[in-house]
Order: C-alpha cells, then structure tokens, then sequence
C-alpha cells in the first residue's frame, strides 16, 4: 500500500539545510496498523506530510497504492488525498463553524457529491464513530474525544485506503486516548490501513507494527504483542 | 462555470459570510458607498443636465440674433455713425449663398401696439412673422394654430396671442378662435392662442401676425428689425455667425473690420458653455464615482487578504481534505464577486432611493435647477459589470495567497 524506498527531505533553514528524513525504507501492506514512534525532531511528522501528500520528498521512491509519487502538482496531489487519503490531526483541525455533519460531509465535497447524498454518508459515519445524536452541533460544543471521533469520522468518509493520523490522542486524555485508540482498532479490523505517529509507548503498544524512528532514520521495525495475539 | 450554479458552492460561501460577519458588513459598505456616490452624483447631474435643457425649452438652441446698430468705422464714402436696416435681400443673399449651413431664417419685425377687445386692453409686442419662427421655438398651442404660408400669401389680418393676453382680453370661458381683437384699431382675427414657453422665451407676450401683413400695415416696405438664424446641427455656429455677419457688411457698404454695425447674440455658443460645464461635471461624476468604487473594490480586495490569512489553517485543512487549489481560488473569488454584487446591488438601490427623494424634493421648487434626476440603466448596467469585473480581479490577489502556502504550512498555522 505504501512503499518508501531510500527517502531522503532536508528543509532549508537560512543558507544551511537541515537533512531530516536520511534515507527511509518502509513498506506498508495494506491493513496494517502502524504506528511510528520518535520523539520530537526525529522525522516522524516529516515522514507523515511526505506520506499524506502534504509535503514532497528530495530522493528515493514513494509508492502510494502501487503509484509512483513523482512531480506531483498541487491539483493532482489534492485528488490523491481526496482519494486514497483519511487525515486525522492531534488539533482535530475541524473547520469551527460547520456542524459535526458538514465537517464530515466535507471530503464528499471535495469528491463532487450531492448534499444530500454525502449527509447521509457522513450520518453513516457519525453514527458508526457513536456521535449521531451530535451531527448538528459545533466543533466548540464538543469534548475533546468527540472531536477526535468526529474527525476520523471525516478521514473514513471517503472510503481512502491509507487513515494517517498525526498525534491522535495527544491532546486528549487516557480515557478518551482510549476510546480514540479503540475506534482505530475497529477501523483496522474492518481492513483499513492505519498509520499513526506517536510519541507515546502506550499508544504505540496497541498498533500492529512499531517502526521506531531517530535522527531520521528508522532504529527498530518490529510486530507487538497485539499483532501476534490475533 | 458549473460550480455557479451548484447549491454547495454557495453553502460555502454562506458559511464563510455567515463566519465573518464583521468583515462582510465592512466590506459591504465600503463598495455600496462607492457606487452609491456614483449613482447619486451622476443622477444628480443628469438631473442638472434636464435642469439646463427645461431651461433652454423648446429653443432651437444652434440659432445666432442678428441686429443692425451704427456703424463706428466710415467706408465707402460714408461716415461713422451711419444708421441702416436689414432688409429682405439679405435675406435671401443669405439663404442663396448659406443654404446648406442654414436650417432655419426668420427674418421679424416687431412694434408695440395697444390691442382691445370689446371692452378689454392692453399694450403689448406686435410681431411680424413667418410660420418658420414656430419651428425656431416651438408654440405650445393652447387654441388653434400659428401662423401658416396661407396668411403670408394672402396678408390675411390674422393673430396669433398668448394665454396671458387671452386672459386679460377675453371674459372667462369664451373660447376666443374666430374672435376679432382690434391691434392699432385695425380687427384681426384670433386663430390661436399658445402657452407660456417652458425656459427661454424670445418674445413674451406677443401678438403674432403674418410678416406680409405686418409690412403692409405698417408700411416697414422691405426693411426688417432683426433675424434669427438657426444653423443646421453640424454647423459651427460661430463661425456662421461672423461669415453671415461679414456678408451683411459687404451687402450694406459697412467696414469689414465694423464692429458695431451689427448686432448679434448667439444662443449657440451660450449654449455650448452650458453643454461644456454639464459635460465637465459628469466627467467629474464618473471620476469621483468610478475611484471611490475602486477603493471599495481595493478594500474588499484587502479585507479578503486578511481574511484569507486568518483562515489559512481552514484552507490547509480543506486542502488535507481533498480541496485542489482551483476550488480553493474559485470560492474566493466567488466570495469576493458575491460580496461586490450583493453590496453593488444594495449601492443602486439606496442611490436610487436618495435620488427618489431629492426629486420629490426639489421637483416642487422652481428655483432648484435640478429636473428629473434619473441614472441610465445602461450605465448602471456599465458600473455593476465593471464592479464584478474589479471584484473578480481583486479577489485573485487573496485567491492566490490562499494557494500559494503550502498545505503543509497552513495546517501548522495556529
């Protein structure tokens, strides 16, 4: 699903550049749960924005969906997104002045569907995320873990094959963490490829595959407990 | 041009409206102030424009009075100060030799005479004329009719007077066609009786009589008071003014160089002062108009800017989503067109009220030169596609901020 061959990005910072990501290869099949671990400044978001189409990378090859990336203009790489692609953000990043529904519905828009037809598909997936009785409330009227729900509820709506979710549960609490995490468990049960970047070991520990990330390279890639238990 | 008229284009855009409420109003007001002003300045000078036309009336307003003074130069034998009058040859040595520059030659003569009916008098003009002169300032009829080439032929003892004279002749409801009015105890025969000329009014109130009429009558042989020459509409009628002049002197033995021999006033040119100053102050108009709804424009242009900035991360987020940078500019621009046509609209409508109630205010007030001040729907039609042009073009500037950040960026925006 996402194969990652000797990447390399460097950013610019004034005249010198900084080298993040230093030759990554990485295969993801599809319907894993990965998560990727590193602590801030090892090229873990990096790694995410290249993988998500939201930044490009300098070197090596990036296969999403057995399509090479290469060249992508910003038209192009937005259809991809819309396509195979379900974001999922530590700040949510819901657009504050659209009900949870509309949030939701807002991908199918992207997509060219009907207003009604895609209100009915992001009920769908309210109701799947357990928030159906929220649909007509704003962002700022939900808590913290509704939020989250409401945004995975978006990154599914479109059907994508890959969800990335950057920092899902840092800003919420254990519990929530919780619930959060669950819900991407039953999405990766449904047979979604799931790729989480996390910073936290018990996060980490409920996912599939740990590739563990420093200095822009990767130090470990192992399957966990949870993996072996199925 | 689909995406105009998907409902979801405009959901967004209502929700983003709906979002910035203060940016709107603000917007708003800046471009329907805009075109507000124009509206009403052009109005009003439209209104002026009628003003100064009401003002001229009926007047054929390309026309130059000639007159004949004393000479102040001697020539030819003949001493300064020599006295002469205009007489029926000039007449026609001008129509033969200015035919096609002139449109109209009334030549007059004019006296004043006491005029009784009954028992009723008054002293008032009496004036020879030729049924041309209705065609130089048109008679608003009331009874009857003018003057016709018949009377001319047949020196008929025919009059025509006006409402006024009728008024202070005739008792009240006769109807006075057919009636006799003695002028210098000679009876003529009323044939019609016309209205108070609207703006400039050459004679007053006079009795109009056939021309061949008032030169038996009066025995004037051929001689002729004054003329009035109007010039066909794309002669200049000031230099038909000083070639006609130049002719008469010739005709009359005066020095060519005689500034005093004849006497003239050329509507034409006053006219044409008017004409300049209207069209000065609606240059004016358009200008003041046209860079305050530029301004509006410019401001609607920087609000969008800031607004684009503040909602970068919302940007970023709907580019995560799948939105590609045509949707992303096309809203934008959508917004800021939607925005200019909903404030432009507004503009008129409030103009046109204002103009509404300075009509109704000042249509009772003679003294206010200012008639029927309307704004031509071709005009507004011009001003408004000029406004969504500007808003489409200024709502490119913030369109393409919006897309120049990459995704990436916008999303770490806090």
């Amino acid at each position: 699903m996402i194969k990652i061959e000797k990447l390399h990005k460097s950013y610019p910072i004034g005249k010198d550049s900084l080298h993040v990501l230093k030759g990554i290869d990485l295969h993801i099949k599809e319907g894993e749960f990965v998560s990727i671990m590193g602590s801030s400044g090892s090229g873990k978001s990096t790694l995410l924005n290249i993988v998500g189409l939201l930044d490009v990378h300098d070197e090596g090859n990036y296969f999403l969906n057995g399509q090479l990336i290469k060249e992508l203009n910003e038209k192009k790489a937005a259809i991809l997104r819309n396509k195979f692609l379900g974001f999922v953000f530590q700040s949510f990043n819901l657009i504050s002045y659209k009900t949870a529904l509309e949030n939701v519905a807002l991908p199918l828009y992207y997509k060219g569907m009907n207003r009604k037809e895609r209100l009915k598909i992001a009920l769908d997936y309210l109701e799947k995320v357990g928030l159906k009785d929220w649909a007509n409330h704003l962002p700022n009227e939900l808590s913290g873990g509704q939020k989250q729900r409401v945004a995975i509820a978006r990154a599914l709506v479109t059907k994508p094959k890959v969800v990335l979710a950057d920092e899902p549960t840092g800003a919420l609490d254990s519990t929530t963490t919780d619930s959060v995490m669950d819900l991407l468990k039953d999405i990766n049960d449904e047979g979604m490829t799931v790729f989480v970047i996390t910073h936290e070991e018990e996060v980490a520990e409920q996912t599939k595959r740990i590739v563990r990330l420093k200095d822009g390279v990767i130090i470990s890639d192992e399957y966990t407990k949870a993996a072996k238990a199925v | 041009m689909k995406f105009l008229f998907d409902s979801d284009t405009w959901q967004e855009i209502y929700g983003s409206i709906r979002k910035n409420k203060a940016r709107t109003v603000i917007t708003i007001i800046g471009v329907l102030w805009g075109i507000f002003l124009l509206v009403v300045l052009l109005g009003a000078a439209r209104g002026m424009e009628n003003g100064f036309k009401k003002l001229f009336g009926n007047f054929a307003t390309n026309s130059v009075f000639v007159w004949t003074q004393r000479t102040d130069t001697p020539f030819k034998g003949f001493q300064e100060g020599r006295r002469f009058k205009l007489n029926m040859n000039d007449i026609k040595a001008l129509k033969s030799e200015y035919g096609d520059k002139i449109k109209f030659l009334a030549p007059r003569n004019q006296t004043n005479n006491l005029l009784v009916h009954n028992f009723k008098s008054g002293d008032f003009k009496v004036s020879g004329d030729y049924p041309v002169l209705d065609k130089i300032q048109k008679k608003k009829l009331i009874y009857g009719r003018f003057i016709n080439q018949n009377d001319i032929l047949s020196y008929a003892k025919v009059t025509v007077i006006s409402e006024d004279m009728y008024k202070q002749l005739f008792d009240k409801g006769v109807i006075p066609i057919g009636e006799y009015i003695k002028i210098n105890s000679i009876n003529y025969k009323v044939i019609g009786v016309y209205g108070p000329s609207q703006g400039i009014d050459l004679d007053g109130d006079t009795a109009y009589i056939p021309f061949s009429t008032f030169k038996r009558v009066y025995n004037t042989a051929n001689n002729i008071d004054w003329m009035v020459i109007t010039a066909d509409e794309n002669t200049n009628i000031k230099q038909l003014e000083s070639d006609v002049k130049l002719t008469l002197k010739s005709l009359h033995k005066v020095h060519p160089e005689d500034n005093r021999a004849f006497g003239s006033f050329n509507l034409g040119v006053e006219f044409a002062k008017f004409t300049d100053f209207l069209i000065g102050m609606q240059f004016l108009t358009w200008f003041v108009g046209i860079a305050t709804l530029i301004a509006g424009v410019f401001a609607i242009g920087n609000i969008l800017l800031i607004t684009v900035k503040e909602r970068t991360k919302e940007i970023g987020i709907r580019r995560a989503l799948g939105a590609t940078p045509k949707s992303i500019r096309q809203q934008i621009i959508l917004e800021s067109v939607f925005l200019t046509t909903v404030a432009g609209m507004l503009g008129i409508i409030f103009g046109g009220t204002i103009l509404f109630f300075i009509d109704l205010a000042t249509s009772s007030n003679e003294d206010i030169p200012l008639v029927n001040p309307t704004v031509n729907i071709p005009i507004i039609f011009i001003a408004f596609t000029t406004l969504i042009v500007l808003g489409t073009l200024i709502g490119l500037i913030p369109a393409h901020m919006a897309t120049v950040v990459k995704p990436i960026e916008a999303l770490r925006e806090e």
